[in-house]
């Protein structure tokens, strides 16, 4: 099957809008947090995700409008067990996340009976996405890419260095805020296609692939944002053609690039 | 003018006192070497000065001036920076949001500065590297050149010669020492070498927990506390 004919079918055009979206997002904030050291924040995040979107779907609401605040104060939440040294903040953000998990488990067994649809809400579906969830996606991926980009210097300098910004009187903790928020939108808006389980490895990967070649923030911003587009791509047609489950596929295409990247990168750094 | 008067300053560290009943005042200009051992309070009193850790009681009071409104702090290397993927120029740079309320923008004067910045500490060569790929001490001047693009009335530096082998240290207090007189900012840092601070500083504050010593470093060699720390 080519290019051309996949675009007949709606789903697919669908999936490609949502996905192209959350994977810049993704790309765009998995810098920061792994390079922030936050990676655990979004994983628990998907789990959170996991249990809000089983709740809401139990409830009849549609799915994103109820998991798009529970997740987002889960981020908040995270993010201050995290600042907070006292706590073990892993161990906290592991109970939280399997609590999650559980509850998400139990509600949709109870309702709507274990299988079809967590099966989806774990490993993500192209058909899951409907009209309601296209809109409130765009929408949210429009403004978590504008609040990126209009904080991108401060979000570079909070990450590089807190307590430099903070002693230079920048708010620090209103941009920890921030990134919590965009984490939470962008798990929000990406766990349908992706799954709950693997939208955490989309925030992850481009920006560990693109760390090991280049060396300066914005062209690693900018090559993680292009890896995670064009894996998302490759992975949607791999689904397709080969008819495989499209959040899996992604998740795979980019780690070949990551292993491809990492070798690369093992030679360049020993010629240089 | 005086800026920075401290009055009865208390931390803790749990319930286990770190800095007990602390109070001095720096003037304006001046530049002061804060030693004691290991422990003894010199890296957290520097956070509660600048507000980066709670204080238990006490009053901190910091005056800045008009123009240089900034507190270039020069903090000790996290691990996340030292493999970090940044250029030069782009954590210099960033030294220059200090001064934003809300646009966060670099505008030309911005840019200038941090370019003045690398060009005073000698990295103009080093503008387009990576930070991660620099050797310690030139990873201590892209902190130092961040500190001073914020154009700041205070350089706050905590133990910035760890791990720099004597001529590079030597160099970073000549520089410390210049940018001190020529600029008249002042400069607040935490050492362990004690000849070096007593050679270039304006003041000493001997710290152990509580404050041993305050005064020029004259007057210090003359005072017992230093009999048992400078040999």
């Amino acid at each position: 099957m080519s290019f051309s004919e996949i675009f007949q079918y709606d789903f697919i055009v669908r999936a490609l809008i949502v996905g192209s979206l959350v994977s810049l997002c993704a790309a765009l904030l998995g810098v920061t947090l792994v390079l922030k050291r936050f990676s655990m924040i979004g994983d628990g995040l998907s789990h959170v995700g996991f249990g809000a979107l089983s709740i809401s779907m139990a409830l009849g609401f549609a799915p994103l409008i109820l998991s798009t605040p529970i997740v987002i104060l889960a981020a908040f939440l995270l993010l201050h067990i995290n600042n907070n040294s006292k706590i073990k903040g892993d161990s906290a953000i592991a109970i939280i996340a399997s609590v999650s998990l559980a509850a998400g488990v139990i509600v949709t067994s109870v309702t709507s009976g274990i299988s079809v649809d967590v099966f989806s809400y774990m490993f993500g579906s192209v058909l899951a996405i409907s009209d309601s969830d296209l809109i409130i996606t765009v929408i949210l991926s429009i403004v978590v890419l504008i609040l990126y980009l209009i904080f991108y210097n401060p979000l570079f300098g909070v990450t590089f260095d807190e307590n430099f910004s903070k002693a230079g009187g920048v708010n620090v903790s209103l941009y920890k805020m921030l990134i919590a928020f965009l984490t939470a939108v962008t798990v929000v808006i990406g766990m349908r296609i992706m799954g709950t389980m693997l939208i955490s490895s989309l925030i992850i990967f481009p920006a560990l692939s693109s760390m090991r070649i280049f060396s300066s923030f914005r062209s690693v911003v900018i090559s993680s944002a292009a890896i995670s587009l064009i894996c998302f791509l490759a992975g949607l047609y791999l689904s397709f053609i080969w008819n495989l489950p499209a959040g899996a596929s992604v998740v795979m295409v980019n780690f070949a690039v990551f292993c491809i990247m990492w070798v690369t990168g093992k030679i360049t750094r020993r010629t240089a | 003018m005086d800026q920075i008067i401290i009055k009865k300053l208390t931390m803790q560290y749990d319930s286990y006192p770190v800095v007990c009943d602390v109070s001095f005042t720096i003037k304006q200009g001046e530049y002061v070497c804060i030693i004691g051992e290991n422990g003894a309070g010199k890296s957290t009193m520097l956070k509660g000065i600048l507000g980066l850790k709670p204080i238990k009681s006490g009053a901190i009071s910091i005056n800045m001036p008009k123009d240089k409104k900034a507190i270039g702090y020069m903090p000790q290397q996290t691990d996340i920076q030292r493999d970090f993927p940044a250029s030069v120029y782009e954590v210099v740079l960033s030294g220059c949001l200090c001064n934003k309320k809300f646009i966060s923008f670099y505008n030309k004067t911005d840019k200038q500065r941090a370019l003045d910045s690398l060009d005073k500490l000698g990295i103009m060569n080093l503008r387009h590297k990576s930070y991660r790929n620099l050797s310690g001490g030139q990873q201590q001047r892209v902190l130092l050149a961040r500190a001073l693009a914020s154009n700041p009335g205070l350089l706050a530096l905590d133990e910035p010669l760890t791990g720099l082998d004597p001529a590079a240290s030597l160099e970073f207090y000549s520089m410390l020492r210049k940018i001190n007189k020529e600029q008249g900012i002042t400069i607040l840092m935490t050492s362990h070498d004690i000849h070096s601070a007593m050679s270039q500083s304006d003041k000493i504050l001997h710290l152990s927990h509580k404050l041993e010593f305050f005064g020029t470093p004259e007057e210090y060699l003359k005072n017992d506390i230093s009999k048992k720390f400078v040999r």
